[in-house]
């Protein structure tokens, strides 16, 4: 497939989810890493299948079965990211805060894409400062590959000397809801303000009984 | 004479912003704040607006601050796929009456190598090197670790 066709696929893909903007992984350039999404044809492109096996903060393995039962916010970062995670860290927790007893019907999960440096007991002493309700994921360097090219995301390790350790990390900086059966509802833009997502929350959990 | 000498000075300062010199008084940090951190092994953040309220452009070039052995000013950009990367700023210019605001998303100050942990009800000092070696201290406050702002 030459890049003009991966383009026009990438534009029926977006065409398909209206404004959603879901077509993350055509701003990577071919043959970098989880090539098998980039290959794939735009109607499995049109909607979030979640697939994973990473491990929680807790020890604890879960899968994309586990979302089953609440809605879940997923985002992706990194605990050495000063900037963008902690603040959409701080948005999610006052969202848990804000929904207060439909809190119950919510699972926010933060999977990191540094798996170098984010192990379980990383993740553990990070994300639960920010709320108690988080779940930290981490996984191997595969999980998490296989973990982004499931949830379509994009994320590179990019060397920058005056970084920590020597590198930073790109990422996809939305989040992802999905429904009590698992199934992608929709994204929220990096910055969506705590309120508009609980106020989002509230109808969809009210609707849904 | 004199004339054409302020003129072709002026003209001079237009095409040529960045290195002109300004008072350091004349730069005021405001609405300052940071978050605490976990121990002093992940870099730190502080957030400010930076106002220029002189009549020449400033340039920042450099942070200093005991809190952290190498501070640096880095820019956040998401592009229209919803990807965000970090940058480092060599420098940043503020011109002239504007407000440049350092704020989750966008420009940060990036504190890293903390030399102790960041402690919330606490505060630094934190020093703006401008490019003509003036420098402008602030104190910053620690908020909490979820904090999304002084406003919280």
């Amino acid at each position: 497939m030459t890049g003009l066709q991966k383009g026009l696929w990438a534009a029926v893909a977006v065409a398909a989810l209206g404004a959603g903007g879901l077509a993350l992984f055509d701003a990577r350039p071919p043959d970098t890493t989880a090539s098998a999404e980039a290959n794939a044809q735009p109607n499995e492109r049109a909607s979030v299948v979640a697939e994973f096996e990473l491990t929680g903060h807790d020890g604890v393995v879960r899968t994309a079965e586990d979302l089953r039962g609440q809605w879940s916010l997923v985002f992706f970062g990194f605990t050495n990211c000063p900037d963008i995670c902690p603040t959409t860290l701080a948005e999610i927790a006052q969202v848990m805060d804000d929904l207060g007893s439909q809190a119950d019907a919510v699972q926010p999960l933060f999977i990191s894409v540094d798996s170098e440096r984010d192990r379980p007991a990383a993740l553990a002493e990070y994300v639960p400062q920010f709320h108690p309700s988080i779940l930290g994921l981490s996984g191997t360097p595969e999980q998490i590959e296989a973990a982004a090219a499931s949830f379509k995301i994009f994320y590179e390790r990019v060397p920058e000397e005056t970084a920590p350790d020597g590198y930073t990390m790109g990422h996809t900086s939305q989040v992802f809801l999905f429904d009590p059966e698992g199934r992608f509802v929709r994204l929220y833009s990096y910055g969506t303000p705590a309120p508009e997502i609980t106020a989002d929350l509230r109808t969809r959990i009210e609707t849904d009984g | 004479m004199k004339i054409i000498a302020t003129a072709t000075l002026a003209f001079a300062l237009l095409i040529a912003a960045p290195p002109v010199l300004a008072e350091g008084d004349e730069v005021v940090i405001e609405s300052a704040w940071s978050r605490a951190s976990i121990g002093t092994s992940r870099p730190g953040v502080a957030y400010m607006a930076l106002i220029n309220t002189g009549d020449a452009p400033v340039v920042v070039s450099g942070l200093r601050t005991d809190l952290a052995a190498m501070p640096m000013i880095h820019a956040s950009t998401t592009d229209a796929q919803g990807v965000t990367r970090m940058s480092h700023m060599e420098e940043v210019e503020i011109a002239p009456g504007e407000t440049v605001a350092l704020e989750p998303g966008g420009l940060h100050v990036m504190l890293m190598d903390l030399q102790r942990p960041m402690v919330e009800g606490e505060s630094f000092t934190l020093s703006l090197i401008l490019a003509g070696g003036e420098e402008i201290a602030a104190e910053v406050p620690i908020l909490g670790i979820a904090s999304r702002g002084p406003a919280d």
